[in-house]
């Protein structure tokens, strides 16, 4: 089909470390079909209008996690929101709040990097097992409790949505503790107590104010929000537990 | 990481948001407005007599402090959050003056329901 | 030599950036209005405790048109708290199913709120009851 190309206009924040004082709004005249998304608005302008734009990007199919970005004030993954939905109007797009800009649309991730590995976001069996021992098995049920909270892509969405992240980014934040809940909850795992002490922080759990924009902006359905206020009953249990003499609260 | 001890505030917390959602607005309807303009109820169910036998009962006396000391620990404490959320950096001074008047405000109910007697 | 010049952004104005921040905003104020009722029953309580005659005017401050329309603030404000707490209710439980169906949020929220409904009613009722 011949279609005459519809053309919206594309406002980028813009940030060169080396040649901005601070960032600013360019904007572009970008071409597009009903098919095509922001993050395919945004390498026709990095083709055809200005090679020195710089994101983020891999899979163009919401696996990857790498191309979030705050696309009209609400964060998004540029692959999976469609500029169709933003005609005649414009589309503003810039970097995902509450993280330092590196450049242009690219966010520093090594905190949240960094976060992550510290929940130990794998299985610690019970005690080592050999081949020969065969598979663990779960039962439908014991999947149920983890499989939500498998689904995370690491988008950082969630973080971009979290006031409390921005006033203190020392709280370990929603897509973190959804893992590290992930983890705890798993039948064949063995390192929940460690792992209760980052819950049991103030950097844990309780810097949460049950906001719970977290879980409308995951794209992968998540709800990170659940996941840490059901962890504020397992920490406040915890918490009174650990009173006990002899107490179980490890 | 240090534990932290919200538990204690996040519990009463949890305790009078949960009473005052589920109370809350028909208590400020009954008290506030029904009985004192006497519609629907009337206006005697709060007087002198009755609010004294009402607070010598024990099941009365319980249900006045609970109701008072668990709307002021889940209030403070989500003002107490809110001011950090409007930037309030220090938190030490916010976290003793809002614990503090759920604290004092406690004490004084505990102190009035008792000179009430039994 | 690093490039880096990461820039952070200010948090100045947060909760107006967002319609749902400012929904957030609004229920956490609910919590002004649960303080302010509870310092009037609190006061009931202490003007209780000091006698008849300073009880007697606890009373007729409340029967003033200004603490009527207060409460009817504080009645909108505690409606709003009631309808918003039932909404994070579910995100505070771990999943439940039910005859092998995952209990949807807005089930929850609707147990909630319903149950809210019958214990204001059972109160009215009694309330009623001892008053006739
Ligand atoms: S929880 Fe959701 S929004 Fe947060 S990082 Fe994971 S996939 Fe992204
Ligand atoms: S490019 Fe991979 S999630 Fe968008």
């Amino acid at each position: 089909m011949n279609e005459t190309h519809k053309v919206i206009a594309i406002e980028v924040l813009r940030y060169r470390p080396e040649l901005d004082e601070k960032p600013f709004f360019q904007t572009y005249q970008v071409p597009f079909t009903e098919e095509m998304s922001v993050l395919q608005g945004l390498l026709y302008i990095k083709d055809e209008l200005d090679g020195t734009l710089s994101f983020r990007w891999s899979c163009r199919m919401a696996i990857c996690g790498s191309c979030g970005a705050m696309i009209d004030g609400v964060p998004m993954l540029g692959c999976h929101t469609f500029l169709r939905d933003y005609y005649p109007n414009k589309v503003r797009v810039e970097p995902l709040a509450h993280f330092p800009i590196e450049r242009d649309l690219v966010v520093g991730a090594d905190d949240f990097i960094g976060k992550l590995e510290r929940i130990k976001p794998y299985i610690v069996p019970k005690e080592p097992r050999t081949l020969a021992e065969g598979e663990y098995l779960q039962t439908p049920a014991q999947l149920e409790r983890i499989l939500q909270f498998s689904s995370c892509i690491n988008c950082m969405l969630c973080y971009a949505a979290c006031p409390q992240y921005g006033l203190d980014p020392a709280f370990i934040g929603p897509g973190v503790l959804a893992l590290l809940h992930r983890y705890n909850a798993d039948s064949r795992d063995a390192a929940r107590a460690d792992r209760m002490q980052l819950v049991n922080a103030e950097e844990g759990v309780w810097s949460c104010t049950a906001v719970g924009y977290c879980s409308e902006v995951c794209p992968k359905g998540v709800d990170p929000a659940n996941a840490v206020n059901q962890n504020k009953t397992a920490s406040a249990a915890d918490y009174f537990l650990h009173w006990l003499p002899k107490g179980s609260g490890k | 990481m240090k534990r932290s001890n919200a538990p204690i505030f996040w519990t009463l917390f949890g305790a009078g948001g949960m009473l005052s959602a589920l109370i809350g607005p028909m208590l400020v309807l009954i008290t506030g407005i029904a009985v004192p303009l006497g519609f629907l109820l009337p206006a005697d169910l709060m007087s002198y007599p009755h609010m004294l036998k009402f607070a010598q009962h024990w099941a009365g006396k319980a249900f006045t402090f609970a109701v008072v000391s668990l709307f002021l620990w889940h209030g403070v404490h989500r003002i107490f959050h809110s001011l950090h959320d409007l930037g309030l950096k220090t938190a030490t001074g916010a976290k003793l003056t809002c614990y503090g008047v759920a604290l004092l405000g406690t004490a004084l109910a505990a102190y009035s329901l008792l000179v009430i007697g039994f | 030599m690093s490039a880096r010049r990461p820039y952070i952004r200010s948090m100045d104005g947060w909760w107006r950036r967002d319609p749902f921040f400012i929904r957030y905003m609004i229920r956490e104020a609910t919590a002004l209005l649960v303080v302010a009722y509870a310092a009037v029953l609190l006061l009931g309580a202490i003007r209780l405790a000091q006698g008849e005659s300073a009880y007697e005017r606890w009373l007729a401050a409340l029967r003033s048109p200004w603490s009527l329309a207060f409460h009817l603030v504080l009645f909108a404000g505690l409606v709003y708290h009631t309808w918003s707490w039932f909404q994070i209710v579910p995100k505070t439980m771990p999943s439940i199913s039910v005859g092998g169906k995952k209990l949807q949020p807005a089930v929850i929220t609707g147990t909630g709120l319903v149950a809210a409904a019958f214990v204001s009613l059972v109160l009215l009722l009694l309330l009623l009851f001892i008053g006739s």
